[in-house]
């Protein structure tokens, strides 16, 4: 199969600083001496706790279930005892904490029973629940749950498999598909069934020969329609949309989903774990960790989810002169706040930073518009008018020059030579306007409840002029049973006022015609709505059913 | 804190601002030795004016004085006007010029980044408006000694006629007023014209853009703007040399006499001032070149690209918000 690769513009060549980590094969690590597995996986959602401390757990035991549509299942990373339920801080710029298990290994590492999932005798439904069940989460960063992103895969032309890994020093993929291949593209295979993908398109940075090859040998016996491309070394040539970009020259905007325009993407990593997940019923509760940087010892190690970065850096032995820990790569990482956080399924990377390698810019100087930031931009934007609109606080603006945009690669700010930290810029003003939009959400709500009220009242005031009138039709009913003479005669004897009578009622039915109430034309949904939350209400305060005016 | 991205590429303004004085050499030395050495003299007063200017009004505005000082903004700026004035300029007008386009141009709108006007050219401006005789007093290429080039600069007798000569886009432009001259007839007598235009000045011309290039193969400049302003000033001169050779100069005089390829290398490409998106940049290089054709020809200076930038400058804001580039992944979106 041959491929035509597309370009994405802008981008920069950062040292790549591989060689450090990609020499030494996948190790495996000591077993921690307690693992911290929060419940929260993403900022999506959390998982409700399955477990009391003291209990004892198995490797791969549930031990919290995913809640709401992106909710997946949070395991045991090991056999041993919950010893604690509390907040632990999570690997989060803020340094924010979180519920988290805390797990004191028995060192037997004893797995729960588990069992392979026969795709042929499963719906497609049952694979998507058996994967969240699993836990499987993209690995390259973000956490999104698997099944629900393979949800959507109707119509999907093209399954692309990213393992470009451009972030400098990073190579936990590249070893992984060094030396997983066939698990890997087993994995590939399995999302292609899912989704119903024509064709597999992997994606790999041309940095990373061995990786390409390895790929190759194993893709080679699996017959038409999966293609290992190597792609021109270029950050971010790994971010989702610029690799969907090079490899089918499809362009997709932000806020759509690839599902969209017909192309998917999974990581390399994410790939694997499907495949533990399918063909062994393994939960996800390992995966690959570079620790590189200003250490003695860099490479990747296989790491149980919920070991804490202090335990792992041992391993490498971080040499005096460092100063902080970067998690994820030097472009898009976020300093750690404290090394008790714990490895979670986003993470790839752990380096040691020091003076020398990662010196701190040089003071800000005004931006000169040189324009080599739109230039490096792969988002095609103009950073610094970006720049200039966030710091003037002038939001609207930039919207309008799409800040949403913006992937936050940091390559504006890598090639500045005013040496501005553009992204800190855009991260302020993306912050100001979801704090805005969130509080304008707010008052929306608060003025629709009391819409609402408004609305309510009015209903209900009709709702007793109408009893009231049955109750008047009712009375003249039986009014007229009882003596129907009186009323004929009264009506004989007085036919000038019938005829007003009537002229009367004519005119109160135009005007109900020409101004119908806002309540007249509610749909059932609506209606039942209101019923639905007018009930919930009475239940709640049966006291002021009735006292409502 | 320090946030992501941790690294940075080399580059700094001062990085910038060294690239394009080194692509200044080449035509300094062409300068120094075909037309005046004295240009060497005149670079150094501008740059210790421009540094002493600079000094005073960040002492003036409370700034610290070494970041701004070392960036070599202003070094450029004394440079590029040390380059456009008369070489036998008296040392007190450079200074003047200097300071202008320092203290009030750059400063007095909030320094380097901030000036929607190209200093060095509202300085060259002000100054030909101010002093328009001594502004335009260009010593003939390798007319006069060193001595005499100095004595002017320091304040020797000015015997105007006697010892400068007009450019030869003024010689042109005052010589088709006689009548039955031609452009011909006026190159033919020689004197201030070389092969294609004034003598000496057209071998500055390729030593301009030879810097041009280094800037291009360096990435401080991309190619949008020397390219639509050439192209433009070329196409314009072309339509009028075409249609009467006997009163328009050839498309190859423009482009080798006067401002143009110091201006199509070096000054409508300030970024600071100029458009910036890539169809922005086309337009205003090319409106650039147009008005200054204009200017030359049909206006009242000889030299019209310092004009033409600065009526440009006015309209970036409007180029730049008409013509931002799509975003990616916004393929079907109109272009604003
Ligand atoms: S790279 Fe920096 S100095 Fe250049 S235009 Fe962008 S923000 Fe301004
Ligand atoms: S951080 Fe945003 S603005 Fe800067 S280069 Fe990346 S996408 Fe463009």
């Amino acid at each position: 199969m041959i491929t035509r690769l597309f370009g994405f513009k802008g981008g920069v060549k950062p040292e790549s600083h591989k060689n450090e980590s990609s020499g030494t094969p996948i190790q495996k690590v000591p077993m921690p001496t307690r693992l911290v597995i929060p419940l929260r996986q993403s900022i999506r959602s959390t998982a409700r706790c399955l477990v009391e401390p003291g209990q004892k757990v198995l490797k791969g035991e549930h031990i919290g279930e995913g809640e709401g549509g992106l909710g997946t299942s949070v395991h045991a990373s090991t056999s041993g005892t919950v010893v604690e339920i509390a907040p632990y801080p999570m690997a989060h710029a803020s340094g924010l904490e979180t519920l988290s298990v805390v797990i004191e290994p028995d060192g037997e590492d004893r797995w729960i029973d588990h069992t392979p999932l026969d795709l042929r005798t499963v719906s497609r439904e049952e694979a998507l629940a058996w994967l969240r069940g699993c836990g499987i989460v993209g690995m390259g960063g973000a956490g999104f749950p698997t099944h629900v992103k393979l949800g959507g895969g109707r119509g999907i032309d093209t399954l692309v498999i990213n393992g470009a890994e451009c972030e400098p020093w990073i190579t936990c993929d590249d070893r992984l598909m060094r030396e997983r291949a066939p698990e890997v593209l087993s994995g590939a295979m399995i999302l292609r069934e899912l989704i119903g993908a024509k064709q597999v398109l992997l994606g790999i940075e041309d940095n990373k020969p061995e990786a390409i090859a390895a790929m190759q040998v194993a893709a080679s016996g699996l017959g038409d329609g999966i293609a290992v491309v190597p792609v021109p070394t270029l950050y971010p040539a790994g971010g989702e949309k610029q690799l969907i970009r090079v490899l089918t020259g499809v362009e997709i905007p932000q806020g759509k989903l690839g599902t969209d325009f017909g192309v998917q993407c999974f990581n390399v990593g994410t790939a694997q774990a499907v495949h533990r997940a399918i063909r062994f019923g393994e939960p996800l509760v390992s995966r690959v960790v570079t620790l590189t940087g200003n250490v003695t010892r860099p490479g990747n190690y296989e790491v149980l989810l919920g070991t804490q970065v202090e335990e792992l850096l041992e391993l490498a032995g971080p040499k005096a002169d460092t100063d902080r820990y970067i998690m994820g790569g030097p472009m898009m990482g976020t300093e750690l706040q404290s090394l008790s956080v714990p490895v979670i399924k986003g993470t790839n990377c752990v380096i040691a930073a020091s003076p020398a390698l990662f010196p701190p810019p040089p003071p800000e100087l005004p931006c000169i518009r040189c324009g080599a930031c739109a230039r490096a931009c792969p988002a095609e934007l103009q950073p610094f008018e970006l720049y200039w609109f966030s710091r003037a606080k002038n939001f609207g603006k930039a919207q309008e020059y799409h800040l949403f945009d913006c992937i936050e690669c940091g390559s504006c700010a890598f090639v500045c030579p005013s040496r501005i930290p553009l992204v800190d810029y855009y991260r302020f003003a993306k912050g100001e306007i979801w704090a805005r939009e969130r509080e304008l959400r707010a008052s929306d709500q608060a003025r629709e409840r009391f819409e609402f009220r408004n609305f309510r009242q009015e209903r209900e005031k009709e709702e007793k002029a109408a009893k009231l009138a049955a109750k008047a039709a009712e009375t003249r009913a039986k009014l007229a049973e009882s003596g129907e003479a009186p009323a004929t005669t009264a009506a004989a004897e007085d036919p000038k006022k019938a005829l007003i009578a009537a002229a009367l009622a004519r005119a109160k039915q135009q005007q109900t015609a020409v101004a119908p109430r806002n309540t007249d034309d509610l749909s059932a949904d609506v209606q039942a709505e209101i019923a639905d939350i007018d009930d919930r209400r009475e239940k709640l305060n049966p006291q002021d059913a009735d006292k409502a005016p | 804190m320090i946030n992501s991205p941790y690294i940075r590429k080399p580059a700094s303004v001062q990085g910038v601002m060294l690239a394009v004085l080194t692509a200044l050499i080449p035509a300094i030395i062409v300068y120094a030795s075909q037309i005046a050495a004295v240009v060497l003299v005149n670079l150094a007063i501008a740059t210790i004016a421009a540094l002493a200017g600079e000094a005073l009004v960040l002492k003036l505005r409370g700034r610290p004085l070494a970041p701004a000082l070392s960036d070599l903004s202003a070094v450029v700026t004394a440079w590029l006007l040390a380059l456009c004035f008369p070489p036998i300029l008296p040392w007190w007008a450079t200074v003047l010029g200097v300071l202008i386009a320092i203290v009030v141009v750059k400063h007095l709108y909030g320094g380097l980044g901030q000036n929607p006007f190209n200093p060095a050219m509202v300085a060259y401006c002000a100054m030909i408006v101010a002093f328009p005789s001594l502004m335009s007093q260009w010593p003939g290429a390798g007319q006069l000694d060193f001595a005499t080039q100095l004595g002017l600069v320091f304040g020797g007798a000015r015997e105007i006629d006697a010892i400068a000569s007009a450019t030869a886009l003024d010689t042109i432009k005052t010589g088709l007023r006689t009548a039955g001259a031609t452009v011909q007839s006026i190159m033919s007598q020689g004197g201030n014209f070389g092969l294609v235009s004034g003598r000496g000045w057209e071998w500055l011309a390729p030593a301009y853009a030879l810097g041009g290039l280094y800037l291009l193969a360096r990435g401080i400049i991309t190619w949008h703007m020397p390219a639509a302003f050439l192209g433009a000033l070329a196409a314009i001169s072309a339509v009028f040399w075409l249609a009467d050779p006997a009163h328009y100069a050839s498309p190859l005089f423009h482009l080798a006499s006067g401002g143009a390829m110091l201006g199509a290398f070096f000054i409508v490409t300030d970024p600071v001032s100029g458009a910036t998106t890539p169809r922005g940049k086309l337009i205003f290089a090319a409106s650039v070149a147009l008005l200054a054709y204009i200017i030359r020809v049909f206006g009242s200076f000889p030299e019209g690209v310092a004009f033409a930038v600065l009526l440009l400058n006015i309209c970036v804001p409007l180029i730049d918000m008409n013509t931002q580039p799509r975003v990616f992944g916004h393929k079907g979106d109109k272009a604003r």
